[in-house]
């Protein structure tokens, strides 16, 4: 059961948008919600049009969108109701001492819009990414931080490394949680705490196993002559192609239509 | 001159366990000699603890001698300007297939080796193309590491090593945690590598079978060498190796009794064939 979980939720396909650089793609996220938060009124009509365009790009079924907003449902009624009741205003209707405003439902309605389209934009960039190619894409941009002594290379091999290990270690989660369930252990029954306590004796041996392979690794890299960042060369260098370029456009266009936009207050 | 030259090679182990006091001394390594040829199949026996994954650690560069001097390709391991040279020249491949692949899709771990010896990028996929097609592993290139069988995951990271170009491969035990298919799946890969791309294989096992293949077989106890030769030779002294707490393969074992029973048969038989060609004579 534990192996059917899936870290990163990549879904494969053939799209413009899947063959598109991972830091085009980290970019235009970026601008897009930049560019959410700026919109008053009419700016929503260029962004919902912006994100339908994306989502048809993708060729992703809509539906694994969808799945990203389950999480935030609960953040998402918490943000309505406060800013229906509390943003002061005209009264539309009044509930004991509460007062739903005419201005609060507006900017409800704008916050909704906002934190629903940032979810989906930020979800059509990992579900059209690898987990590599974003922290490939990561290193590169974040590149210029070496110069304050930010461990940028050091931090994307963690991660990747990470992504790597992810699917062993829960393989043998699974293999230690069967062998104890074997010699009777419970983890099944009993409240929250004893839950917990039952854990334990799954941590620790998971811990040891853990930190072993994590010399294991430590010395198969040495061997194979990782020294760190100095003197490495890539396999698969991060370069730009024509349709990064195009996308890099586009971008551009969108993002100084809604700076635009918010100059001349739509 | 050998690729690999050991003179008088010793190496202690200190473990620490409380402060202030004396470490505890471990002698894993006493008075090695060895000198390996280019292109040799060497084979490397002991049971447990006897000091032969220490000694392979010792051929990469991954230990440094306490005492004495080891050689690869004419540099010494102990001078630490060498030591990624080292690496690059005599390639390691460890016992647990899972702990040593680093890439999440195969070709990628296959470039990992040379990525870090700053090879450029199109020769790195020159490179990974010839050592994954020697490896046999050319048709999996855009799996996941984790969907292969241990076999398939020791010939990746056999080809990861191949990638880097080196002189000398030093197997640590590659077949201890696989099944008998993954066993010979990569010891095939790896007679092929001495055959055919002429690399210097050394093989440290504790299956008596895998050996027979071997030029030359050393085997180890408490940190010594003590026995040295052709499989044929080494496997011919059936009670000292029994005394070592070692196996010889079966054949060999059946042909030692029928002897020891008064049949007429040369001593040192290693397979099957040789010992119905015996028997039939």
């Amino acid at each position: 059961m534990i192996r059917d979980i899936t870290i990163g939720q990549y879904y494969p396909a053939d799209s413009v948008l899947h063959r598109l650089d991972p830091r085009v793609k980290f970019v235009g996220t970026l601008a897009y919600i930049v560019s959410l938060f700026l919109f008053q009124s009419w700016g929503y009509i260029l962004g919902t049009l912006f994100l339908v365009c994306m989502i048809v790009l993708s060729k992703v079924p809509f539906k694994f969108m969808v799945k990203g907003l389950k999480s935030i449902v609960i953040l998402l009624m918490i943000t309505l109701v406060f800013n229906m009741l509390f943003t002061p205003g005209e009264a539309v209707l009044t509930i004991w001492k509460l007062h739903i405003t005419k201005e609060g439902l507006i900017l409800a309605g704008r916050m909704g819009i906002r934190l629903i389209f940032l979810i989906i934009g930020a979800s059509i960039m990992t579900l059209t990414t690898t987990p590599n190619q974003l922290t490939d894409g990561l290193e590169t941009l974040l590149g210029p931080l070496k110069k304050i002594h930010v461990p940028v290379h050091e931090i994307a091999m963690v991660m990747s490394i990470a992504l790597r290990f992810i699917p062993i270690l829960l393989d043998e989660t699974d293999k230690i949680m069967k062998a104890q369930m074997a010699r009777g252990a419970d983890f099944e029954s009993g409240n929250l705490m004893q839950k917990v306590k039952n854990m334990v004796p799954l941590l620790v041996p998971l811990f040891i196993s853990a930190f072993r392979r994590a010399n294991d690794l430590a010395l198969a890299m040495e061997a194979r002559c990782y020294h760190g960042e100095e003197g490495r060369t890539q396999m698969k260098p991060l370069v730009y192609k024509m349709r990064d370029y195009i996308a890099y456009g586009i971008l551009a266009v969108y993002f100084g239509t809604s700076i635009l936009g918010v100059i001349f207050g739509f | 001159m050998g690729i690999i030259r050991a003179a008088k090679l010793g190496f202690d182990y200190f473990r620490y366990e409380e402060e202030g006091k004396e470490p505890e001394v471990t002698r894993a390594i006493d008075d090695v000699n060895l000198d390996i040829q280019a292109g040799q199949f060497i084979a490397v026996l002991g049971h447990n603890g006897s000091g032969k994954s220490t000694l392979a650690k010792h051929i990469n560069g991954l230990l440094v001698p306490t005492e004495g001097t080891l050689w690869v390709d004419n540099m010494d391991t102990s001078q630490e300007e060498d030591v990624w040279k080292i690496r690059q020249k005599a390639g390691m491949v460890f016992q647990n297939p899972d702990n040593q692949i680093i890439g999440s899709v195969v070709e990628e771990d296959v470039g990992f080796g040379p990525e870090n010896i700053g090879v450029p990028t199109d020769e790195i996929w020159r490179r990974v193309d010839e050592s994954l097609r020697a490896t046999g592993m050319i048709a999996y290139r855009h799996h996941s590491p984790n969907k292969l069988s241990g076999g398939q995951k020791q010939r990746v990271a056999i080809a990861g090593v191949m990638a880097m170009r080196p002189k000398c491969i030093v197997l640590d035990e590659p077949t201890a945690m696989l099944d008998p298919n993954g066993r010979k799946e990569v010891l095939k890969a790896v007679r092929e590598l001495n055959e055919k791309e002429g690399v210097t294989v050394i093989l440290i096992t504790h299956y008596m079978e895998e050996v027979v293949f071997a030029d030359k077989v050393f085997v180890m106890d408490q940190g010594r060498v003590v026995m040295q030769g052709t499989p044929r030779e080494v496997f011919s002294r059936v009670e000292e190796l029994k005394a070592l707490r070692l196996d010889v393969p079966q054949v060999t074992l059946l042909a030692y009794e029928l002897k020891q029973a008064g049949v007429d048969i040369p001593d040192g038989i290693l397979t099957i064939e040789e010992l119905v060609d015996a028997l039939c004579q």
